[in-house]
């Protein structure tokens, strides 16, 4: 699904990396939890999350994840938004609950990531 | 930060301290930009930023501060986490994923949930720990080139 896609389908806002909207992510994990994620993505994937420090842009940076939308309507510190500016990460801002997003993206198409077991 | 060493391959080395949660991360971040710099394959680059990440955040949250050097060789990338204690008590306790003593500020922050050094064991192809009880811990990883 292209990050377009995403926005629209979600109402959101760019925060960051508004040129990077015509690029395309595999699947979506949903977190809050910055352990989990570094544990568990191992594509290119969208990170939908309610956390808006630092550390979630280090992650995402780690991983290679190229776009973040926070739920919630939460809006990072500018120090975040500048440091994901900086490494090219398109940060997106919903007022949808995770739950809400993940479902809207689902529905329409957007896979979540295998999990060891899991589907 | 690093320093480059002909023959022997390029050492890096990073100060990591204390509860610098602003910073945390910033070490891995370079070492990342360098492997990219020297063209190294991604996924051994992939390996290295969650290895390197998950051992400096441990350092930060955990630990009384210490240093990650990492030694990029023509075979192997090998990294070493070092940190000035307090240690840990048990060892095989620690490794289980879902163990963690982080405090409940660490866990706002998005970490805590006990799965840093199954991830560090899991990224590397080699994983090694020490920790000595008022002395320190060490965690050495290789990542095979
Ligand atoms: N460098 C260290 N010094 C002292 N104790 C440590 C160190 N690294 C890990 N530990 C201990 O081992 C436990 C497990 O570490 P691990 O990295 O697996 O999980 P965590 O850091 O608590 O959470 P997560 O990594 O998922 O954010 C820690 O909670 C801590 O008690
Ligand atoms: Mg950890």
């Amino acid at each position: 699904m292209l990050i377009e896609d995403i926005k629209n389908l979600l109402n959101a806002n760019f925060l960051s990396g508004e040129e990077n909207a015509i690029l395309k992510v595999n699947g979506a994990f949903g977190s809050d939890l910055m352990s989990d994620v570094l544990a568990f993505v191992d594509d290119k994937i969208l990170l939908l999350t309610g956390l808006t420090n630092l550390q979630v842009v280090r992650t995402a940076e780690m991983l290679d994840i190229n776009v973040i939308v926070f739920v919630r309507g939460k809006i990072p510190p500018q120090e975040v938004i500048d440091m994901a500016q900086e490494m090219g990460i398109s940060l997106l801002t919903t007022s949808h609950s995770l739950y809400t997003s993940c479902g809207i993206l689902y529905s329409n198409g957007l896979k979540g990531i295998t999990i060891g077991g899991a589907e | 930060m690093g320093s480059n060493e002909k023959n022997t391959g390029i050492k890096l080395e990073y100060e990591i301290l204390k509860d610098d949660f602003a910073r945390a991360g910033e070490a891995s971040s370079g070492i990342k930009k360098v492997l990219r710099q020297l063209g190294i394959d991604s996924s051994a680059i992939r390996k290295t930023a969650i290895a390197t990440y998950e051992a400096e955040i441990n350092i930060v949250i955990h630990s009384e501060g210490g240093k990650i050097l990492v030694y990029i060789k023509p075979d192997k990338i090998e990294i070493i986490a070092k940190d000035n204690g307090p240690g840990i008590k048990d060892i095989d306790l620690a490794m289980q994923k879902g163990f963690s003593t982080a405090s409940n500020r660490v866990r706002e922050l998005g970490f805590g949930a006990g799965m840093g050094l199954p991830n560090m064991k899991k990224s590397s192809d080699e994983f090694y720990i020490e920790s000595e009880m008022g002395k320190g811990t060490t965690v050495k990883m290789i990542i095979t080139l």
